[in-house]
């Protein structure tokens, strides 16, 4: 699968670098939109030292921590949003008489490396963070689980979009409110937050463990919502449940199908 | 080669539940070459759907090459080929050369094989002048001759095409009708296709099914079919009838129902 | 219908994940930029308000696709001016959306946080009449965007840098006046400013009326008057190359 998945992504990548000229402004363009976020983050702290508590670096941490999984997951199956554009140009017929997984189609349709550039800058972010904050060593070996997290959590989401889009066919744009919202709620600590909207997010919809929950543990800090010790590790525990959901919401979506037009 | 059993489909409209296809039932063997008619709504793509596994039948049972098409979709995509008249199944942005290229990956043909294939396919489909060629920029005929090619890159077993002349000059219509003519006669693929071109049925097909309100309403040969009516009456005027709801079959109810 | 619904939830979810931004900054800064607590979170939603009528993520012209089909030649050949023809029918557009997209996420702000209306008449009507000349503005900074097409092999380029520049210099993301130094300045005095940041300080009374409305009437003309020769230039292209 995986295989058949970078096969596919390699053939985009050839069609894009036919146009070199586009493809390169599109990679510089792509990482400038990535960076008004962080553009962002940088304006709230020229004009604050601390937020709820959370210094620059401890920020940019949690922002680097989010946007490395969420990027990687803008880059490689973020086109799965795209299920009621299909529906409605009447392609998505086509994806269903080839013989491999409609899902792994739709996430590598029109694959474009350009986006390749934001996971970059995320993963420069993050090791900058890293190294300016001083952590202990002995609770670095959480970065690769987090990352790995949150690549589960930010993926089934944006299967859970797809397979939404299935039924709403009309009003595509609803799902970005959990995509897109997921990386913008996740780019800041959690302590900024109500308390109801970081329960949501905690025992709900489980973003709080793809950098918050594991970043606390990091960053050797207590939850300022007082969540006990041991929550810090559930990530593992809760992506692929979140997995779950998130496969059998695709393959309602694909049986409930109602192929329209000619 | 392909079973239908009493396979029905209905789809909630608002709150009405409309049946697009009931009851209906017919199987087609290997090696034959089968048209499947029907007035516009008549249920035809919906059947085609329902045979390639983009639609899951709500009733029966339905069966293409010993699978069943909804459960096993990506094992069938594996021995059937499918071809739309109305939209291209290729990739719009790629040459056809790139596309098919992404075939023999999906399909996992063996370079070797595909590449004897793929010039067998170049040759008798004259694809060679727009292989290098994105699909959008290519003529409907062109495209077509491309689709085709793409459905039969990997020798299914079976071949079902929607519409596939729909749209198409004179011309490529009869290369269209050759080509198929000789993938059914000389590799023995089933073929199944629906069309409104009754120059498709006249020179294709040995046997007509044809679909009217969801239901089986002929299941015949062509000869059959055209011993219904008068002897002056062409293929034209009996299918007209036979839309129309007029035509009164020898047997006095619609022919193969019990089939 | 379900589009507009689909697109006002997304705007106010965003509008109260940003307004949690700008709380927990102005809880570190009470006051700051001149705006109190409630300003900055009502500042949060009249911005969110504002995404759709601006068009602040691009497009909404329809222009590009005319070009590339060629359909364009039909449009310069009718009575009316195309750029005319295209603002009217843009300022309809935006009146629509900022009804069925606009209203919706500032409801949910004064629901969850309480946000603070225009205080009397006479800075309602500063606000209105902001949000009119801030939707003349956009018109004409995506009219020169969409026209752009003509010279371009590639828009997509085009169409991204405008989405920076009008979701990061317009204060959308954050008030302009929070930027440190020369870049706040710099921000202040482009045009993309005159299509959130000014109409948001007029709808809290925290901005000048006159001056802020005559810094939008500036940009307006400068980039209606750039949008004017790229029609004739456009016109030229269409007549010599036939398309």
């Amino acid at each position: 699968m995986v295989r058949t998945y970078f096969l596919l992504a390699w053939t985009w990548t050839r069609a894009a670098a036919a146009y070199p000229v586009s493809f390169w402004l599109m990679t510089v363009l792509s990482l400038a939109v990535a960076a008004t976020d962080l553009a962002v983050i940088l304006v709230v702290f020229a004009n604050t030292t601390s937020l709820a508590g959370f210094s620059r670096e401890e920020v940019l941490f949690l922002y680097g921590a989010a946007s490395l999984p969420f990027t990687l997951c803008d880059l490689f199956v973020s086109n799965l949003d795209r299920v009621s554009r299909h529906i409605k140009d009447g392609t998505l017929d086509t994806f269903l008489i080839r013989p491999a997984g409609a899902w792994l189609q739709l996430a590598t349709d029109r694959f474009t490396p350009t986006r390749a550039g934001r996971v970059v800058q995320a993963a420069v972010v993050l090791v900058w963070a890293v190294a300016a904050l001083d952590l202990d060593p002995g609770r670095l070996w959480m970065l690769p689980v987090m990352t790995a997290t949150g690549l589960v959590i930010f993926t089934s989401l944006w299967t859970l979009a797809g397979a939404a889009q299935f039924a709403l066919t009309d009003a595509p744009e609803v799902v970005n409110a959990f995509t897109y919202g997921g990386h913008q709620l996740t780019q800041y600590p959690l302590a900024i937050y109500g308390r109801d909207l970081v329960r949501g997010v905690t025992y709900v919809l489980p973003l709080a463990f793809v950098n918050w929950q594991p970043g606390l543990y990091v960053l050797g800090r207590a939850d300022p919502f007082g969540t006990p010790e041991f929550m810090r590790f559930l990530g593992p525990v809760a992506a692929p449940a979140l997995a779950l959901l998130a496969a059998l919401a695709w393959r309602q979506g694909v049986r409930h199908y109602r192929s329209t037009g000619s | 080669m392909i079973e239908l059993d009493r396979a029905g489909r209905t789809f909630k409209v608002r709150r009405n539940v409309v049946h697009a296809v009931r009851d209906l039932s017919f199987t087609v063997s290997a090696g034959e070459f089968v048209g499947c008619l029907g007035p516009n709504g008549a249920g035809k793509s919906t059947t085609i759907k329902m045979l390639c596994g983009i639609l899951t039948p709500t009733s029966g049972r339905v069966r293409v090459a010993g699978l069943d098409p909804s459960r096993r979709r990506t094992a069938l995509a594996r021995r059937i080929g499918v071809v739309f008249g109305q939209r291209t199944t290729l990739w719009w942005d790629l040459p056809l050369a790139d596309s098919f290229e992404l075939i023999r990956l999906l399909h996992k043909i063996e370079r070797a094989a595909f590449r004897a294939r793929l010039a067998e396919l170049t040759d008798t489909l004259d694809l060679g002048a727009f292989l290098r060629t994105p699909v959008r920029q290519l003529s409907l005929g062109q495209r077509m001759r491309g689709d085709l090619a793409a459905a039969l890159l990997h020798a299914p077993e079976v071949l079902v095409l929607d519409e596939p002349t729909i749209g198409l000059d004179v011309v490529s219509k009869a290369g269209i009708r050759e080509f198929l003519l000789r993938v059914n006669a000389e590799q023995g693929t089933t073929v199944l296709l629906t069309t409104h071109d009754l120059g498709d049925v006249e020179r294709l097909c040995r046997r007509v099914v044809l679909i009217d309100h969801g239901r089986l309403a002929f299941d015949g040969t062509l000869a059959d079919l055209m011993a219904t009516a008068p002897a002056h009456e062409d293929i034209e005027d009996v299918v007209t009838r036979l839309y129309k709801g007029e035509a009164v079959l020898a047997d006095g109810g619609p022919a193969g129902a019990d089939q | 219908m379900w589009a507009a619904l689909a697109g006002a939830f997304t705007n106010s979810v965003f509008g109260i994940l940003r307004a949690y931004i700008l709380i927990a900054l102005w809880q570190a800064r009470p006051g700051l930029a001149g705006y109190d607590l409630t300003d900055a979170v009502t500042y949060c939603f009249v911005t969110q308000a504002l995404i759709a009528p601006m068009q602040l993520f691009g497009g909404g012209l329809g222009l590009p696709e005319r070009i590339r089909s060629g359909d364009i030649a039909l449009d310069l050949v009718r009575p009316a001016p195309l750029q005319l023809w295209t603002l009217a029918e843009d300022t309809g557009r935006a009146a629509y959306l900022f009804l069925v997209r606009g209203l919706p996420p500032m409801v949910v702000g004064a629901a969850v946080f309480g946000i603070t209306l225009p205080a009397g008449a006479g800075q309602g009507a500063a606000f209105l009449a902001g949000l009119v000349l801030a939707v003349v503005v956009s018109f004409g900074w995506r009219y020169l965007v969409a026209l752009s097409v003509c010279w371009l092999v590639d828009d997509r380029g085009v169409a991204v840098l405008s989405l920076v520049l009008s979701t990061f210099f317009s204060g959308l993301m954050l008030p302009l006046r929070i930027f440190p130094g020369a870049l706040g300045d710099l921000a202040a005095a482009l045009p993309w400013a005159a299509m959130v940041q000014v109409p948001t300080d007029l709808y809290l009374g925290a901005a000048p009326v006159l001056p802020s409305l005559a810094f939008q009437a500036f940009w307006a003309v400068v980039l209606l008057g750039l949008g004017a020769l790229a029609t004739r230039a456009i016109r030229h292209k269409v007549m010599i190359q036939g398309g």
